[in-house]
């Protein structure tokens, strides 16, 4: 049985364990972020800075300096780019994020590449969960812990902002602070799940997890907590079937993910396209 | 006494055009007052520099004798209809409740007594049994009574509101007008941007006839003078009493 090897394995393998924990917090933060993200009609600005972190990544790596940094700078550059050129031209903002996120991309892929081996380059970009080190699990369970916290603590300011904005700057919050604090729990995100899923893949899991809650209720704080436990559910389960399988870690979890989204896709109770069917089936009859 | 909004000699750019340009009023006090004019005249574009959502090129605005910025929390603002995304997970009650998150001030949540004066304000418009469902669910002009219960729950002083009976039914508007005259009657002063000129003379005290600049303010009745109107209206027909069209959204 596959299931009691990885059962097995889990309570003996000190590097497995490691996996599992970072996998789980990294399903949870991607889950959380991932609502705002999409309800913010942001998809596409999380698939940019994902991206963007790449170059950023690359620079640290070659100074020597915590790679999270790097990422940080340059995810945010990319966001303020991209606000930069679709408020300063006709370009409109989708057309800056396709320009300014495969620009980084590609910057990233050079410097990488200049650095060492091409393994490297292949674990940055698709994740590599069973080399998680003891300091990169620590990494993903303080960046967990203060997202978290600013999303428990801020909630009513986050709700506010992304429903109504317009209300929200009226009674004098500042909106564009909240967006750009928000980009940069989206960097910290991305590179928290860095082994986890990898950059290209990290956009699914901000988007999936979410846009399935999303499916399944109409309160964002349900919708919180069911995002935040179908990515962790998706890690786990992803996580058995690389481990099983020798498969990618990425592509495991994200293909458990997208799994997920079309169960809710076809039977979710309110918005599920079989019951929507066999209503509309009825209400012609 | 001090007036509820003192503007004068406002111009606004908005999208690389100034839309508003040489506007002075002033609104007094427990006064409701309509903005009115033709498409594009400028007339959101002026509520929104008033509430200081967006920079004016120059002028002053000044409400309840002081800066927009001292002032926000005495004022409530009802967004024109399709600046809201109605698929969002959100409930009437919810909505309603952020009504009190002006005051909350940052990270403090609300509680019972909160979620109660929410649906005090719900009540008040007629509102209180749907107040579990999903925002969207509602007809248009249910969602508009659940946006002023929101103004209502913020206990404000000066209410804003922008196209407030586009798009909605009958009942719901003539219960939003009631509400917004009663609020009037204890000393609260409103704004409205509206374009149907037929019941202006009955909703309004005072009528602000925009066209990028003002064309004139006075008394609504004064206003509605065709010769005035046909000032601003230059390439309109204005029809006074026409039937009301409810557009499909």
């Amino acid at each position: 049985m596959k299931l009691l090897d990885f059962i097995n394995a889990l309570t003996r393998y000190d590097f497995l364990q490691k996996a599992l924990f970072t996998s789980i917090m990294v399903g949870v933060i991607c889950g959380v972020i991932g609502c705002f993200i999409i309800l913010r009609g942001m998809a596409l600005m999380g698939d940019a800075i994902s991206h963007a972190v790449l170059p950023g990544v690359a620079v640290s790596y070659m100074l020597g300096i915590n790679f999270f940094i790097g990422a940080v700078v340059t995810g945010v550059l990319t966001a303020i780019g991209i606000g930069f050129i679709s408020q300063n031209s006709r370009i409109k903002h989708d057309m800056a994020i396709g320009i300014m996120f495969t620009s980084v991309f590609a910057v990233g892929i050079i410097l990488i590449t200049f650095m060492k081996s091409s393994a490297d380059l292949y674990h940055i970009l698709f994740g590599n969960v069973l080399s998680v080190r003891t300091s990169d699990m620590w990494l993903t369970m303080i960046i967990g812990a203060i997202i978290i916290a600013l999303v428990y603590l801020f909630y009513k300011e986050l709700l506010v902002s992304t429903f109504d904005p317009t209300m929200a700057q009226a009674y004098g919050l500042q909106v564009k602070w909240i967006h750009y604090c928000l980009m940069i729990l989206l960097t910290m995100v991305t590179v928290a799940s860095l082994q986890t899923v990898g950059i290209v893949l990290v956009v699914a899991m901000l988007i999936t997890p979410a846009a399935t809650a999303y499916l399944l209720t109409n309160r964002l704080w349900i919708m919180l907590y069911l995002s935040a436990g179908i990515g962790a559910f998706s890690s786990l389960v992803g996580l058995y079937f690389s481990f099983s399988y020798n498969l990618a870690s990425g592509a495991t979890i994200v293909i458990v993910a997208a799994f997920l989204f079309t169960l809710a896709f076809l039977f979710s109770p309110s918005q599920g396209l079989l019951w929507r069917t066999l209503k509309r089936k009825t209400s012609i009859t | 006494m001090a007036n509820a909004v003192d503007v004068s000699n406002l111009y606004v750019s908005f999208q690389g055009k100034q839309v508003v340009q040489d506007v002075s009023f002033d609104l007094q006090k427990g006064r409701m007052l309509g903005i009115i004019g033709p498409n594009g005249a400028g007339k959101s574009t002026l509520l929104k520099a008033i509430l200081g959502l967006i920079p004016n090129d120059s002028g002053k605005i000044r409400i309840l004798d002081s800066s927009i910025q001292s002032t926000r929390k005495f004022i409530a603002y009802v967004p024109q209809r399709n600046d809201i995304d109605w698929d969002f997970p959100i409930t009437v009650l919810d909505v309603v409740l952020i009504g009190t998150y002006p005051s909350l001030g940052l990270i403090k949540k609300p509680n019972k007594k909160h979620r109660d004066w929410a649906l005090t304000c719900l009540t008040k418009v007629g509102m209180e049994e749907y107040k579990n469902r999903q925002i969207g669910e509602l007809s248009g002009g249910q969602q508009q009574r659940v946006f002023l219960a929101r103004a209502l729950a913020q206990r404000a002083d000066i209410f804003f509101l922008d196209e407030p009976f586009v798009g909605i039914d009958v009942t719901s508007e003539g219960m939003i007008i009631q509400i917004l005259k009663e609020l009037c009657y204890e000393g609260k002063t409103i704004a409205v941007v509206h374009h149907d000129l037929g019941k202006a003379e009955s909703y309004f005290d005072d009528l602000l006839l925009l066209n990028k600049n003002v064309i004139h303010y006075g008394h609504a009745a004064e206003v509605l003078d065709p010769s005035i109107l046909s000032k601003a209206y230059v390439h309109h027909r204005v029809f006074l009493n026409r039937p009301k069209e409810v557009p499909v959204s």
